[in-house]
């Protein structure tokens, strides 16, 4: 199809806004020499380029969308009308605080419900999206080492299986990262954390359920080992779908938590964000978080940055409408709706887990929680079918492949996440179409090689793209 | 695969070609067939110090990105720039591909030659 | 009220026992019973979606949505076409992931190349990545472009937003790069305390166009400052203004950054917003975050992919430059459908009324004494000094009476003002009279 800027004419398009009722200013020097060069499009043009690149989008609304690790839930539609109602929508960031007690009832009620799920004390909605939330937790840890006069601990120890994320904010945040290599069971080789957490340990970074979808059982131990080592214990929540109400990182032994809200409680991705990563911890680290929180004072609530706070990660309160979506969703599931949603989605993982078995070889052979991965290690060997061609044919049949290729800890990997809101009969008809795929390609395996055929366009050459990098449209020389 | 015999290697599959006091380090054939097509290389400024065994730059294909290892100490007397902008030549000569040029070379790891690295190779897989 | 879950119970139970559980308990197994919650979570019980709705009706009444407002200082009021907001709420577009499946995510991959290419129009720039969380964090990852080997230091001008300075120093503060500010002289920074600078180590300065005082810098004098010392421009500028601004390309600047905001987005209690960041050539690699590149499937057909990924976390790990992840991709898709609506001539529009509005109120509020603090050219946003015997709460106070959010107050004397597209004349006037009023009691 056409890019935008292939369409329209010189001069085409709407005018939008009046003409001014003021005398003009004049830039002077400062005025740019030519127009900026952007599409002129009339809009039912614009508008029919939109909802073709709309069709060639695929999102939870246009099927089954088990991306492991994304949570990849329904987005109740009520929580967007809510967010575009202008009572919170025409607020700016600055007005006086008697005028936005309303946003400020969200941001606490948000956070005492969270707190309550997590089991921390207190919690910002500063960070935008997950890996802002890690690189906040671990300004937290060192501030709060820095605190204690303990400053040589420059070493934040993270799973091999751990998203990328994870080693990538501790070095953002000035640390040196220990990779610990995980046990054959996937989870963390108590020995080799041993070994690992001393005197230079500021802390360690973790996922329970683990990358892998195993919860960890010797969590206490684990925490318990880095605490005795005078390090602090970081939660990475990308995997809470699992045991929220039903488990809680602050009961295990965390000091720190990030959450998801675009995944675990059901905020839209947006094709890439905005997302909401707020970051919760317990009482001791407190002053430290970053932000204003809002603070109940008699009636009312009232801003307050913590006392010893690490400062802003962005500017105001946070990705606030998203947040506003979490609320909402918190208050449809309440205190049964989210113990109830955290076991359908282990049960709906399991279940399609029990579908597979037979066809597909489980990484790990046992129950899992939100999450399972498969590995294509022997097929890929014995007939050259990797993880990408199984992910490749299930294009065709309008279902979004698993993450492929992580955890890094098992080669070929397929990591799927079914969610809680699948019906049974999406998970059968997805289970069945991936034991096809597989077996038609252990029969004929160079066919594979070719999928998706239907798609709007094919295997692309990401080769090429990276080599002469192509990321701007170059209009024809005239 | 080619092994050239006036060639010397390292365990982490680069190749070493001795000119006078100097020498070219490039990425083995073994390598590169490894690592698929490569897309980019990073590497090191002329006058940068290298140590054997640590990584003097990398090299990235679509989805992985691989350390270069210093087989020698010494420090970086020249770097090939033309692999900058068209690192397919290290999959397509591996061998003429040579990515640094050292000089004032003080120490060196223990290499192997072609028979030797090609029987490593071997035991690889 | 309810989960969304939607097998029933009789569902759920035949499927625990197909995949070989006895019980809802069993699947947690793996979880020890000293870490369990064995209780209810302390949370109200579930809601109908009508009982959510009237709830945040509720509390969306303890808002006060002003119908006139003349403030900015980072977050603006502008305009948004219909067609912005019919185009971005398109359910395919809300309910996606990062578009990790190229071949069925086309929609998604193209909508961000049309939106870098727009920004790189915009700033003048070669490369623009797929965004960052907001402006300020926009400029904290530029600024973190800039660090080498022997430059560490990075100076900002004193006459930034307040956020991004904030921002910036969390995150200087994290990866060790030191951090100097540059003072500012009459609202602009002052350029011979930027020529004095140590040339050793000076990485890249930050300063913004207009600056958070509105004034319009002298850019083309900094970036000659800045270049001689060996160091990088990093221009963060208002999107809007570039419909009649010079670019930070036109000045020679490394990197733009700016929030993005003022592109379609509401004020939304500052969230969320978009922070976008372009750059030249040479620096596309060190650009943190997505980027989408255009390439063809293997039929030849053109397509987009995420590319120069190695650069990112998911491979680099400890050593990306890097850790972001998600960003904004709708409120980028949003920015782009903003700019291909208005086009070149209403953006430029937006802009001229922005400035001229500005401008008109700026004149009148001089006639009821409150003078302007700075002398230098502004674009659509600058301070004044209240009159004698008048305080700035008093002002605002009495504006907010009459339903008007005057500008930010900076301090007991102080004001920041902002005019857009959307003051009209006659709103200006009456803001006029309210303080004359209040001056005259």
């Amino acid at each position: 199809m056409k890019l935008i800027f292939e369409l329209g004419t010189d001069g085409q398009g709407t005018d939008l806004l009046p003409e001014c009722d003021v005398p003009k200013a004049d830039p002077g020097p400062f005025a740019r020499s030519s127009a900026v060069r952007l599409p002129q499009v009339s809009e039912v043009e614009l508008s029919r380029h939109y909802a073709a690149l709309a069709r060639r989008a695929h999102g939870v609304s246009d099927g089954f969308y088990p991306l492991g690790s994304c949570t990849m839930k329904y987005s109740p539609k009520i929580n967007e009308e809510l967010a575009s109602m202008r009572e919170f929508t025409g607020i700016h960031p600055l007005q006086p605080e008697d005028s936005v007690q309303g946003c400020l009832e969200v941001l606490a009620r948000c956070e005492t419900m969270l707190c309550e799920i997590t089991g921390m004390d207190s919690m910002s909605f500063q960070p935008a999206a997950g890996a802002h939330g890690e690189f906040t937790g671990l300004l937290l840890i060192r501030a709060y080492h820095k605190s204690r006069g303990d400053e040589q601990r420059r070493k934040i120890i993270v799973p091999d299986s751990a998203h990328g994320t994870n080693p990538a904010s501790a070095a953002m945040a000035g640390y040196e990262v220990v990779n610990l290599p995980s046990g054959p069971d996937g989870c963390v080789d108590l020995d080799a954390l041993k070994q690992a957490a001393d005197e230079k340990t500021a802390g360690l970074m973790l996922t329970n359920p683990n990358t892998v979808g195993l919860f960890d059982r010797n969590i206490l131990d684990i925490t318990k080992i880095i605490h005795d080592a005078g390090g602090l214990c970081y939660y990475d929540g990308a995997n809470m779908n699992a045991i929220m109400g039903i488990a809680r990182p602050g009961d295990m032994g965390f000091d720190i938590v990030h959450l998801n809200l675009h995944k675990t409680f059901s905020t839209p991705h947006g094709g890439g964000g905005p997302g909401s990563g707020p970051v919760g911890c317990k009482a001791s680290l407190s002053r430290f978080l970053p932000g204003f929180l809002p603070n109940p004072c008699g009636s009312r609530y009232s801003l307050k940055r913590p006392p010893n706070s690490i400062g802003d990660v962005k500017a105001f309160y946070g990705n606030f409408l998203v947040v506003l979506k979490a609320y909402a969703y918190l208050l449809e599931l309440g205190k049964e709706g989210i113990p109830e949603a955290a076991r359908n989605a282990v049960l709906n993982a399991n279940y399609m887990m029990s579908l597979l078995k037979g066809h597909f070889q489980a990484a790990y052979d046992r129950p899992c929680m939100h999450e399972f991965v498969i590995t294509l290690e022997q097929e890929k060997k014995t007939s050259g079918i990797s993880a990408a061609d199984i992910a490749k044919a299930l294009l065709d049949h309008g279902i979004h492949p698993p993450t492929m290729y992580f955890p890094l800890i098992v080669q070929e990997a397929l990591m799927i996440e079914p969610t809680e809101t699948e019906p049974r009969e999406t998970l059968e008809e997805a289970a069945k179409v991936m034991n096809q795929i597989l077996d038609e390609a252990q029969k004929e395996p160079s066919t594979i090689h070719l999928q998706p055929l239907h798609t709007p366009v094919r295997r692309l050459d990401e080769v090429a793209a990276a080599r002469r990098p192509i990321v701007c449209y170059e209009y024809p020389q005239e | 695969m080619n092994f050239p015999k006036d060639l010397k290697y390292s365990k982490s599959h680069e190749w070493v070609k001795q000119e006078g006091t100097q020498i070219l380090v490039g990425l083995t054939d073994y390598a590169q067939d490894a690592l698929g097509d490569l897309v980019f290389v990073n590497l090191p400024e002329p006058g940068d110090a290298l140590r054997a065994g640590e990584a003097l730059g990398d090299v990235e294909s679509v989805k992985a990105v691989s350390d270069i290892i210093s087989p020698v100490d010494g420090t970086v007397a020249e770097i090939n720039e033309t692999l900058l902008d068209a690192p397919e030549t290290i999959n397509q000569s591996p061998y003429e591909a040579w990515l640094i040029r050292v000089k004032d070379i003080f120490s060196e790891e223990d290499l192997m030659n072609a028979e030797e690295y090609e029987s490593f190779c071997a035991a690889q897989t | 009220m309810g989960s969304y879950v939607p097998n029933t119970k009789k569902e759920q139970e035949e499927m625990l026992r197909a995949a070989g559980f006895s019980s809802f308990d069993r699947l947690y197994d793996d979880i020890p019973a000293d870490v369990r919650l064995n209780r209810e979570l302390k949370l109200p019980s579930g809601l109908s979606e009508m009982e959510v709705r009237s709830s945040l009706e509720e509390t969306g009444k303890k808002n006060h949505v002003f119908p006139h407002i003349f403030r900015g200082a980072g977050a603006y009021r502008h305009y948004i076409p219909a067609f912005v907001k019919s185009t971005v709420s398109k359910e395919a577009f809300v309910t996606a992931y990062t578009p990790y499946q190229a071949e069925i995510s086309q929609g998604l991959l193209q909508s961000i190349f049309e939106y870098q290419t727009m920004i790189c129009s915009l700033t003048g720039m070669d490369v623009s990545n797929a965004s960052v969380y907001d402006g300020a964090a926009a400029a904290a990852e530029a600024v973190a472009m800039c660090r080498e080997r022997k430059r560490d230091t990075v100076y900002v001008s004193a006459a930034v937003q307040p956020q991004a300075l904030s921002v910036i120093r969390t995150y200087c503060a994290g990866n060790g790069i030191k951090l100097v500010l540059v003072q500012e002289k009459d609202g602009r920074t002052d350029l011979e305390a930027l020529d004095a600078l140590p040339e050793e180590a000076f990485a890249c300065f930050y300063v913004q166009q207009p600056n958070f005082y509105g004034c319009l810098e002298d850019c083309s004098a900094i970036a000659r400052i800045v270049h001689n010392k060996g160091g990088k421009l990093i221009l963060g500028c208002n999107p809007i203004s570039l419909g009649i601004l010079k670019s930070p390309g036109d000045y020679g600047a490394d990197i733009a950054v700016g929030e993005g905001q003022p592109l379609g987005m509401p004020l939304s209690f500052g969230g969320p917003y978009l922070g976008f960041m372009a750059a030249r050539k040479e620096l596309m690699r060190r650009l943190p975050g997505r980027i989408v590149g255009q390439t063809a499937d293997i039929d030849g057909k053109r397509g987009f992919v995420l590319t120069l990924q190695a650069r990112e976390q998911h491979i680099r790990r400890e050593k990306a430059s890097s850790n972001i992840c998600s960003n904004q991709a709708l409120c980028a898709m949003t920015a782009a459908a903003y700019l291909a609506v208005m086009g070149a001539r209403g953006l430029a529009r937006a802009a001229e009324s922005c400035m001229a509005k500005a401008h008109y109120l700026q004149e009148q509020l001089e006639n009821a004494g409150c003078r302007r603090v700075h002398q230098g050219p502004y674009f659509h946003e600058f301070v004044t000094v209240c009159p004698p015997g008048l305080s700035s709460p008093q002002i605002l106070k009495a504006l907010e009476k009459q339903d008007f959010l005057g500008g930010l107050p900076l301090d007991d004397s102080r004001i920041l003002w902002c005019a857009t597209e959307m003051n009209t004349k006659t709103e200006i006037d009456q803001l006029v009279q309210i303080i004359k009023e209040v001056a005259e009691a």
